[in-house]
This record gives C-alpha cells, structure tokens and sequence, in this order.
C-alpha cells in the first residue's frame, strides 16, 4: 500500500490518467532544457571561438573568476563564521539585535552596493578627498576600481549567508558535546577548533557555496569595479558582438564552475543530519562578555553592520534627498513607469512560478515512487545556475525558433511576425521560471510534504470526496507555503538584473536595469530612489528567513535560502 | 611503550571530594540549596531524585560547568571552586559521561577515546586508547563512527573517553536512562565492574532509585534543591529520615497515630513505642513498606483483599482493613491470594518509620 509515506493520489480508486505524468516530464525537460542547451554547447566546442576567446579575453576572465571565487568565498568565511560564533556562544551588549540586523546586508543588491562603494571610496569620492587633504595628494589609498573592491562589496552583501547557516550549524550543537571537551582538557579556543566549527562545517561550507554562487552570477559589480568576469564576459560578447556561439562557450564554462558549487554544497547538506542533532537537548553554554570584552563585540557587530548597511543605505538616503528637492514630472513619471514595469514582471513571474512549481510538486506525488520526486528536484537547478548562462540557454533555442517561424510565414504567406518569443516577455518569463523556479518548489514541495498521508486518508473516511479533500483539506494546508513562494519569487525578480538586462523586450526598462544603467554612468543620485525601493522589497524575505531562522532548523533556514529543499 | 593511571587507591579515605553549603541560583529558581556533602576517595555515590530537584546542576557546579553562588567545593584537598574563583572545567581533572554520550560525531571512536589525552607521545595515546577500548569491549570498533555504533555501545565508548585521561573523579549524568530495559541492567553491571576495577570515585545523578540503591556505596535524596537524606541503601529505603524519601524510594503506605505513655495507637493497631522513636509524643504518621506486610488467610482476619496486581515472581495486595483504612502487601507470588478472601495482617513492627507529625 502506502509504503513510501506519501500522500496517496485523490484520484485513487480510479485510473490515473496517463496524461498527467506526460505534463510532468515535459515541464521538467522544459525547465532543465536551457541548462542542457549550454552544457551540450560545451560538448561541441567550436575550435575558431575558443581560439579567439584565448588569445583575447578568455585568460584574464578566468583568472580574475577565480580570484574573485577565492576572495569571496574566504571573505565570507571568516566574517560570517566569527559573527555567528559571537552570537551565539557569547553575551554582550545588543547581541540580540544584532542576531537579525547583521541579517540586513541581505537586502541591498551587490549591484547597488557597489556603486555605492565606489562613489564613496572613488578618486572624487568623501574619503578619498579627505585622505588628500590630510597627508597630501600624494598620500596611498588603496584602489577601490579592483578585484579587491568587488571582493570587499561582495563579502558585505553576501556574509549572511554563511552567518545565518553557521548560526543554525552553531545552534543545532548539543551543548554536552562542548561541555564534553572542556572536561576532557581542552580550553574554550581548542574546543572550537576541535569541536565547534567542524560540527558546523557542513553547514558553513554550504553557505559559502551559496555565496560563491551569488558571486559567479554578478555581472554589474565586477564591470564597475573594471574586474570582468566570466558572466561579465558573457554580456559583452552578446551585447557587444551578439556573438551568440561565444556567448554559448562562456556560459558553459560558467555554468561548470556553478555546477561544481552546486555539487559542493550539495555533498555538505547530506552530512548535517549525522553533525547537527541537538533536538531538545540545551544548545552551546553561553559566554558573558564584561566591560571592554563585551563592548569590544559590540563594536565588532556595529562596525560590519555599518559598512554593510548603514553606510549604504545612508547613502542612498541622501541622494534621494537631493533628488526629491528637484524633481520634475516627467522624470517622476519616469520612476513610475519603472515601478510599474517592475512590479508588472515580477507579479507575472511569481503567478507563473508558483503554478508550475504546484503542478510538478503534486504530480510527482501521483505515484508512490521517490525516483520520481528526486526526478521532479531537477526543476531546482536553476538556483545554482547564473542568470546569464540560462539567458544564453534560452536565447540559442528560442531564437532558432523565432527564425523558423519567420522563414515559415514568409514562404507560405510572404509576411514575417518578427520575434515572436525572443521579442517578447514569452523568454524573459521562461528565463525567470527556470531561474527561480527552486525558490517556489521548496516551499510548495515542503508543504505538501507536511500533510501527513493519513490526513487525506482520515478525510476520505469521513465521507469526503476529492474536490471535498482537496478544497477542505490540501489547500488550506498548503497555501502559507504557496503564498511565502510567491513572495520569495516577487523580490527576487524585482531585483534580478542579468537576465533582464539580456532578454527584456526593447525599451523595456525595470527599477533594476535603470538602477545599473544609471550607476554605469556615475549619475548617483538618478539611482537613489529606485535602488531604495528595491532595498526596500529586498527586506521582505528577511522577515521570512528571520521566522524560520528563529525556530532554530538548518533545515528551514536554508529551505529559503538555498531556494532548495534537502 | 604504555602509560596508566595512578595505582587505584579505594581506601575510602573521606572527604575526599567535598561540597560546602553550595547555593546556585537559575534567575528567581533555588536549583541547588544548601547542599553540604562529603564523598570519600573510590566511593560510588548516587544523587538521587525526581527532575528538576537540582542533582544534575549539583553536579554541573562539581564539574565546573555553571558557576556557584555561594558554597565551596574541593576534590582532594584542593579548593576547585569557589565564589570568587573558579577553576575552569578543563584544569578539574574531573571527568563526565553525559546522559546523550555527547560523542564527538565528526570523530572515529578511536579519535574520540583519545580526545582527552591531546598532547600526549602518540605512541602512548595508541596504547592508552587500545587498553580502553578493551576494557569495555569494543577493541575492534576503533574505526567507526558514532552514528554506526548502537545505544550500548555509544555508552561504552562515552565510559572509554571518560576514563582515558585518568580523571580524579568521575560523574555520570543518568547514563542509562537512553538504553532500552534489557540492556540496561547488563550495562549497568558491566559499568559498575569497569569502574570499580579503576578504583574510580564516582559520582552518579539519577532518577531510578533502583540504580541508585543497587549501585552505591551510599545515595543522596535530593528534591527541591536541597539534600533530603545521605545514607546507604539501606538506610535510605528502611530508614527515611523525610516523608519525601519515604514516598520517592519504594512504595509506602502512611497511617495517623497517637502516642501515649509509650504506646502507638492507630487503625492498623496499637503496640509498644520501640527505639528509637522513645522520645516521641502526640500525634504521628506511620510508614509501612508493603514487603513488611504479612498476610495470613484466616477467616476471621480484619483484612479483606480488594484488589490483587500479579507482578511475576510478586504479587501486591491492597487490604481494606476496618474503617475505610487500606494497606498494601507485596508477597511472593506462589501462593496467589484471591480477591475478598478473608487475611489475617501482620506488619514487621521494628520496619515501622514513624515521623511526628507537622
């Protein structure tokens, strides 16, 4: 019977339709199509495109992708894990605001904090100026237009990441396994390094990934910081070029360095269940930090929040300040047509992700098998995945497409549409479901996952039928999860910026490619409000991650986070 | 090349690990009140009591994982703690077996075993490992991993680790209470052995009276953070010194009575006061075990069966006697009673504890 502990089918008792499975693979192949599309371009590699990449560009992008990997992954590291460390095993003053302000950084974009950066710590910049005008012009300051720049404003956006995975790999400690060491001889310091952060490795590693991820995807921050990378490369041969077939090349070799994040992170997850089983058990013993020691950590904390988000916010407030003062119409009308294009896409992309994400979660529930669930996860790559490698994904088969039908309508017919699906939001929408798809799944497979096989069953012998079940029993269950997938997928694509950037419609222009247009050209405070009303949204899923952080699971937290379930 | 502990030295020599009026606040909670209490070298000792009464943080305090408020502790001579200093946990030579093992789980067991003799020649931490390994059978399970090893045998590793470092004490929070019944009993056997064979002083914290009373030397009652009553087994069960005691190891039943000129009245009978209650007067309460109670049948006996639990090898009756008074009986079994058969009562008068009543 139900061995496998899954909700049995409403439809039992009579055939399953073998329609249903048939939509099933189609939308996984769908979804995990433009990521094969780029990988097979890898397996064709066209020998003139890689020579002229090699002696061009090619080394220099895959030297400075690898310092910033390195850089990032090393300066997200150690903030994130000294951080959550403090928090949690140590007691001083403001530690429990702290624990989600440090969270904050989350909400501004690398693409915004960048410029940011770079219009503070610039040639004409505040502190640069100020520098010059204490010990001279002559006086060093180190050159925020560098690898080291993007690795700084990069660190400040992404350490959440690991701060909140360590925390919950710090917080699922039993204590007695700390206490443990300490009886068997061992200072605080060595119980850490012996104990504490091995035991929390696996989860540290995996937001480290996940970092390193966000830092493979970004194009915008590494072009302000004159630091191409491999998805900075990618752009410019499309945008450049449109050299579609270099385009292809970059993306594969980008989406293996992605893949293999993915695999890493992947491989540390499946180990947290045997480190991190705390239960009910008390948790870390806690430390308190007197006088200078606690107020030294204090300043710690509000130093990294400051320049993580103070300072950048700050900024923006006050650009937005002097913007407000001289406003005209029509650039107001200007930010409301942004506003509106913004809200339009991602409200589209959220209804359109969650329906998908519904229909795969539920029909690969039709039959009690797990392969066809661990088939259905397939849906999630898109997560690991960079934007620009799956616009290029999508770009290769749609446009090939396009071309048919063109070539079609006007042998038969002698007229040609134009392009019908690159042309239009038909790609970008396909683009964002494949990129934010995980997202939506997690939290709708994990729901689901929660009604319990027997619910149903109890239900039906009740008397209820399946609409009756369905409508009285699984909807009501499901729809938090729905709804918190929806959400997550809004701010997501409202502040998403490569894909839209290569595959919006002509003059088609959201808060997010206006925000990077406008930095590009150092017209700071034409930014500031736009980029404020994406801070602003970005700082809704804080709450959600807050929610599931405070209960304290590795599993819940990362669930958002990861936009990814197991 | 080999290294071991100290020759044992179970001399029972006393005061050997000593605890002065500790106090340990939790905000407003008295967890630990007044506790005074002296355990001599290699004896086993139980703190015994329901949760919550403070035995598990009296023994926190011992190892140095909470800081006292008040009080003073010392092991062999040396003051390890008190209010103004504290000697931290890792500098006690005191070692502890945890009630979930809190073995390392990123470690192998061997990795584990030697966790504590960090610093030591390597050859020496092989040989020291193996020889614990061997103590508690597990000599070929040096390669694995905690979450491959059952209940038991997480148990005996944690044993392992504990001793490898040859700890002055040891202290054992519950350390049974994970183990299904079976397993229970040949583990606490085999402990009991091991550590007797180390000369080990040891301290246990626990729940079970049972494990408490077949265990040790001698067994604290704790409840509400304050010690009830020291005493050997013995004592504890025969002679609670509290009604609390009474009521918390083994079963009892409580009668009223009144002493007068040396004559205890009450529903189950009179008889002569005996010592040494001699100096008591007025009203009190009798305590009865139900395995000093006797049942004859006898058609004529004021009791009446009311209700009999087979228990295997026991049985325990409750016998209604006159005046709405009930008391239990624990018999062997063989001779099963039935129930509203007539009894005859005889209660073992010198096992009677008497408290004055408040």
């Amino acid at each position: 019977m139900n061995t496998q502990g899954h909700p049995p089918s409403v439809n039992q008792g009579k055939r399953p339709s073998r329609l249903l499975p048939l939509v099933l693979y189609v939308t996984i192949a769908l979804v995990v199509l433009p990521v094969l599309v780029v990988a097979s371009s890898l397996l064709h590699p066209s020998l003139a495109v890689w020579t002229h990449l090699g002696q061009t560009i090619l080394p220099l992008l895959l030297q400075n992708t690898a310092v910033l990997l390195v850089g990032v992954s090393l300066g997200t590291l150690v903030l994130g894990t000294s951080l959550a460390w403090l928090i949690t095993a140590y007691d001083f003053p403001g530690r429990d605001k702290f624990r989600w302000l440090l969270v904050l950084p989350m909400a501004i974009p690398a693409y915004v904090m960048g410029f940011i950066y770079m219009a503070l710590f610039d040639f004409a910049g505040p502190f640069h100026t100020l520098v010059r005008s204490v010990w001279g012009a002559q006086a060093y300051f180190p050159p925020i237009r560098s690898g080291g720049g993007a690795i700084l404003v990069m660190t400040l956006t992404l350490y959440p990441y690991v701060f909140l995975l360590a925390k919950a790999g710090f917080e699922e400690q039993t204590g007695s396994h700390f206490e443990a060491a300490r009886a068997l001889g061992s200072s605080r310091a060595r119980a850490f390094f012996a104990l504490a952060l091995p035991l929390a490795r696996p989860s540290i590693a995996a937001g480290v990934a996940l970092a390193a991820m966000e830092a493979l995807a970004d194009f915008a921050t590494v072009r302000y910081f004159n630091f191409p990378t491999i998805a900075d490369g990618i752009l410019r041969v499309w945008h450049g070029l449109m050299d579609l077939g270099a385009a292809s090349e970059l993306a594969g070799l980008l989406a293996i360095f992605s893949l293999l994040m993915l695999l890493f992170e992947q491989k540390n997850r499946g180990r947290t269940k045997y480190y991190q089983t705390r239960g009910r058990l008390p948790g870390l013993p806690e430390t308190r930090l007197v006088g200078g020691r606690g107020l030294l950590a204090a300043l710690f904390c509000a130093f990294v929040l400051f320049a993580s988000f103070g300072l950048p916010v700050g900024q923006l407030l006050m650009w937005a300040g002097r913007e407000i003062a001289n406003i005209t119409p029509p650039v107001m009308a200007t930010y409301v047509e942004l506003a509106m294009n913004s809200i339009l896409l991602a409200t589209i992309a959220a209804i359109l992700v969650v329906l998908i994400a519904l229909v795969v979660a539920s029909l690969s529930r039709l039959k009690d098998k797990k392969s066809l669930q661990s088939l259905a996860r397939l849906v999630t790559i898109g997560y690991a995945i960079p934007g620009a490698v799956i616009a290029v994904g999508i770009l290769l088969p749609l446009s090939f497409i396009d071309r048919s039908i063109n070539a079609f309508t006007s042998a038969w017919w002698g007229f040609t549409p134009g392009l019908l699906l690159t042309g239009s939001l038909v790609g970008l929408m396909y683009a964002y479901i494949v990129r934010f798809m995980a997202i939506a799944y997690s939290s709708v497979d994990a729901s689901l996952e929660k009604i319990s096989p027997n619910t149903v069953l109890a239900a039906r012998a009740l008397g209820a039928n399946a609409q009756r079940v369905m409508f009285a029993v699984q909807l009501p269950l499901i729809t938090p999860g729905v709804i918190a997938g929806a959400v997550l997928v809004f701010v997501d694509v409202m502040k998403e910026l490569p894909i839209t950037v290569m595959m919006r419609p002509m003059g088609y222009d959201t808060l997010a490619v206006w925000v990077w247009q406008m930095a590009s050209e150092s017209l700071w405070t034409s930014t500031a409000i736009p980029a404020l009303i994406i801070v602003l949204v970005g700082l809704v899923p804080i709450k959600f991650l807050l929610d599931a952080s405070s209960s304290r699971t590795e599993k819940q937290t990362s669930q958002i986070l990861m936009r990814k379930d197991h | 090349m080999s290294w071991h502990c100290p020759l044992p030295t179970r001399d029972l020599l006393p005061g050997y690990v000593t605890l002065s009026h500790l106090y340990k606040k939790f905000g407003e909670l008295d967890a630990v009140k007044d506790v005074d209490l002296s355990i001599a070298r290699g004896e086993f000792f139980s703190l015994l009591g329901p949760s919550g009464c403070g035995k598990t943080t009296t023994l926190r305090l011992l190892a140095g994982l909470e800081e006292l408020d008040a009080g003073e502790i010392s092991i062999s001579g040396e003051t390890v703690a008190t209010v103004q200093s504290s000697i931290p946990p890792e500098k006690r030579g005191v070692g502890i077996v945890f009630q979930d093992y809190a073995l390392f789980p990123h470690l192998t067991v061997f990795a584990n075993v030697a966790f504590g003799l960090y610093g030591m020649n390597k050859e020496i931490i092989k040989s020291r490992v193996q020889e614990m390994l061997t103590l508690v059978g597990l000599q070929n399970s040096g390669g694995q991993y905690p979450h491959e090893l059952s209940g038991g045998q997480k148990q005996r590793v944690a044993l392992a680790r504990t001793l490898a470092p040859c700890p002055s004490v040891i202290l054992l929070d519950e350390p049974f209470s994970n183990l299904d019944a079976e397993l229970r009993d040949a583990l606490r056997l085999e402990t009991k052995e091991i550590l007797r064979a180390s000369g080990s002083t040891v301290i246990l914290v626990t729940h079970d009276q049972e494990e408490a009373l077949s265990l040790s030397d001698r067994v604290g009652v704790m409840n509400g953070g304050h010690l009830e009553q020291v005493g050997t087994p013995y004592e504890i069960y025969h002679q609670p010194a509290t009604r609390f005691v009474a009521n918390f190891v083994g079963k009892a039943d409580f009668f009223r009575a009144t002493i007068r000129e040396g004559q205890v009245v009450s529903n189950i009978g009179s008889f002569p006061l005996l010592s040494p209650y001699d100096a008591l007067e007025g009203e009190v309460d009798l305590m009865v075990r139900p395995d000093d109670v006797t049942l004859t049948p006898d058609p004529l006996g004021t009791g009446t069966i009311v209700e009999a639990r087979f228990l295997g090898g026991d049985a325990v009756y409750r016998v209604a006697l006159p005046e709405q008074t009930y008391l239990h009986s624990q018999r062997m079994s063989a001779n099963l009673l039935d129930v509203g058969s007539r009894v005859l009562v005889e209660v073992n008068l010198p096992h009677v504890v008497i408290f004055p009543r408040r």
